[in-house]
């Protein structure tokens, strides 16, 4: 409880544009590079299995994934749907131009969405970092970042 | 950026008015709206919708159909992507992927689509007069509506198209608004380089694709007036490296383009680089998109007198292998021993996986990037005539 507090001192309010509606937090989880639901993932674990991607190796589930954009084949509005059967989905999704396909599969898959300007935001992630979004109220609660291991127990 | 506003019979329909199903494609309508900065729906004409291969959509996938497809029928004219297998052919794959891949062509049926099972739905069906809104999730029949039929499109997903489908409707934005179908940034072809073959039109188109993130690229240096063949490789290039949805190869001085990228030798040779994965390989497969009579009347006269000494696929819809069977091409082909597969599409095929074949030989800069990354099957990328000279004795 009393790092909820702590959280609480150290929280920046951004204001954002509302894509699919509904509340998620989770630790950012931050890609520079666009996102491939199809071929990147693996719908199982959520896990990142493309070994050229930044996020190579982590695993999106209950994250707030932030990133610039989807790329790749239009079924991956499907992925993003099976991630949240398998319960590895993100809590919410952060993006720079949200684009047809991740908007399309966030709305059946019940994924609070939110578009921001990259520069807007990303100075602000850190390691570490938490982010609530409240896509209805178009804003991201930036949460300071916390010591390592606090974020062990999480 | 405008918020999208809905009629009243729109906002009942997401309300529930019309059951669990057409709230959940008003859902999606509102959220790509969002996404694209849409102020209203727009009716829309014709739905191509992708997401029907069990091998891309997963049990999950099935499933949503399932239940979607009971409460949905389609109010426009819906077609629809390939499937996993030729429904007269599947051949040797797992009994459950047969009953899965049945299953999500029934809830198609179900929701009354057309059963065309083809991803150039432009080759087989009647084209609306140009300026007709539409929305095709298909990215190769996407960029091929906007930049050669005139048609309207936004490069839709499966569910957005699925959601234009059963309520006739679609988010007016990008590629739906006369100004964004300017080209923003042009492609420039170095002298001498024109392409050739089909193979350097999908060098080209990926290429394009690949450089360019706004809506609709210009590529200066080639003909305005491409042949079927041509327009079909460089919309499937376009379509599978990013996110642009139109190409114009009008080089219009009228038109101011923010920026101006020069595709020359060392472009297309990092195509190449990237895409082009064995020397050799140990079948051939012609066909994504999908071939259509001009490529097929090539193929046949190619082979005119030869026989495959490796194992041919060619990919074609159902609809155009009866016309090719009428005109004697289909004899043709198979006479010089190759072998056709219907209602299917060579990427992301479970026909050819990493465990029967070390690399396949094609002609498709489409079918060669999803061999690569999602088949994991090595791809030696020719043209069709280079892969008949070396093929076929």
């Amino acid at each position: 409880m009393k790092m909820k507090n702590k959280h609480q001192q150290g929280m920046i309010i951004k204001t954002c544009r509302k894509i699919v509606g509904g509340k998620g937090e989770g630790n950012a989880l931050l890609s520079s590079k666009p996102i491939n639901f199809l071929s990147m993932l693996d719908r199982k674990t959520g896990k990142v299995v493309d070994p050229k991607h930044p996020l190579f190796g982590k695993s999106i589930k209950g994250s707030v994934l932030v990133f610039p954009y989807a790329i790749g084949s239009s079924v991956g509005a499907y992925a993003i749907y099976s991630l949240a059967k398998n319960n590895v989905a993100p809590s919410a999704i952060v993006c720079f131009k949200t684009d047809i396909t991740t908007a399309s599969g966030c709305a059946i898959a019940n994924i609070p969405t939110v578009d921001i300007d990259e520069q807007e935001l990303v100075p602000d992630i850190g390691p570490g970092t938490r982010l609530v979004v409240e896509a209805d109220k178009a804003r991201i609660i930036v949460l300071a970042s916390q010591p390592r291991g606090d974020l062990q127990q999480t | 950026m405008s918020s999208l506003e809905l009629t009243k019979e729109e906002q009942e329909a997401l309300d529930g008015k019309k059951g669990d199903a057409i709230a959940s494609a008003y859902r999606i309508l509102l959220a790509i709206g969002n996404a694209t900065g849409a102020d209203r729906l727009v009716p829309v004409e014709w739905a191509h919708v992708s997401g029907v291969n069990y091998n891309t959509i997963g049990d999950a996938g099935v499933e949503f159909l399932e239940n979607f497809s009971e409460g949905a029928k389609v109010a426009i004219r819906t077609t629809v992507n390939p499937m996993g297998f030729d429904r007269d052919n599947p051949g040797d794959l797992p009994q459950q992927f047969i009953e899965k891949q049945t299953s999500i062509a029934s809830s198609y049926r179900r929701m009354g689509v057309t059963p065309s099972f083809t991803c150039t739905p432009y080759e087989v069906f009647d084209i609306p007069r140009r300026g007709s809104a539409v929305s095709f999730a298909e990215s190769n029949a996407a960029v091929f509506a906007n930049s050669i039929l005139g048609l309207a499109t936004n490069k839709e997903s499966a569910l957005s198209a699925l959601a234009s489908a059963v309520t006739g409707k679609a988010p007016l934005s990008d590629l739906r608004i006369g100004k964004f179908r300017q080209p923003q940034v042009a492609i420039e072809l170095e002298p001498g380089l024109e392409p050739r073959t089909e193979l350097d039109y999908g060098i080209l188109g990926y290429f394009t694709g690949k450089a360019v993130n706004e809506s609709c690229a210009a590529i200066h240096g080639i003909s305005e007036d491409l042949p079927t063949p041509a327009a079909k490789a460089i919309s499937a290039g376009i379509g599978t490296s990013g996110s642009c949805g139109m190409f114009t190869a009008k080089d219009d001085k009228k038109v101011k383009v923010k920026d101006r990228i020069a595709f020359g030798k060392r472009e297309a040779a990092s195509v190449m680089d990237e895409l082009n994965t064995a020397e050799d390989g140990d079948i051939v497969a012609f066909g994504s998109p999908q071939l259509g009579m001009a490529e097929l009347s090539s193929l046949a006269s190619a082979v005119k007198g030869r026989k495959f000494t490796k194992r041919c696929i060619i990919f074609c819809s159902r609809a155009i292998h009866a016309q090719a069977s009428k005109a004697g091409l289909v004899d043709r082909i198979e006479g010089a021993g190759g072998e056709f597969m219907r209602d299917c599409c060579m990427c992301l095929t479970p026909l050819i996986t990493k465990e029967k074949f070390d690399a396949v030989i094609t002609n498709s800069v489409k079918g060669a990037y999803y061999m690569n990354n999602s088949n994991k099957v090595k791809v030696a990328l020719k043209d069709m005539k280079t892969i008949v000279d070396t093929c076929a004795r």
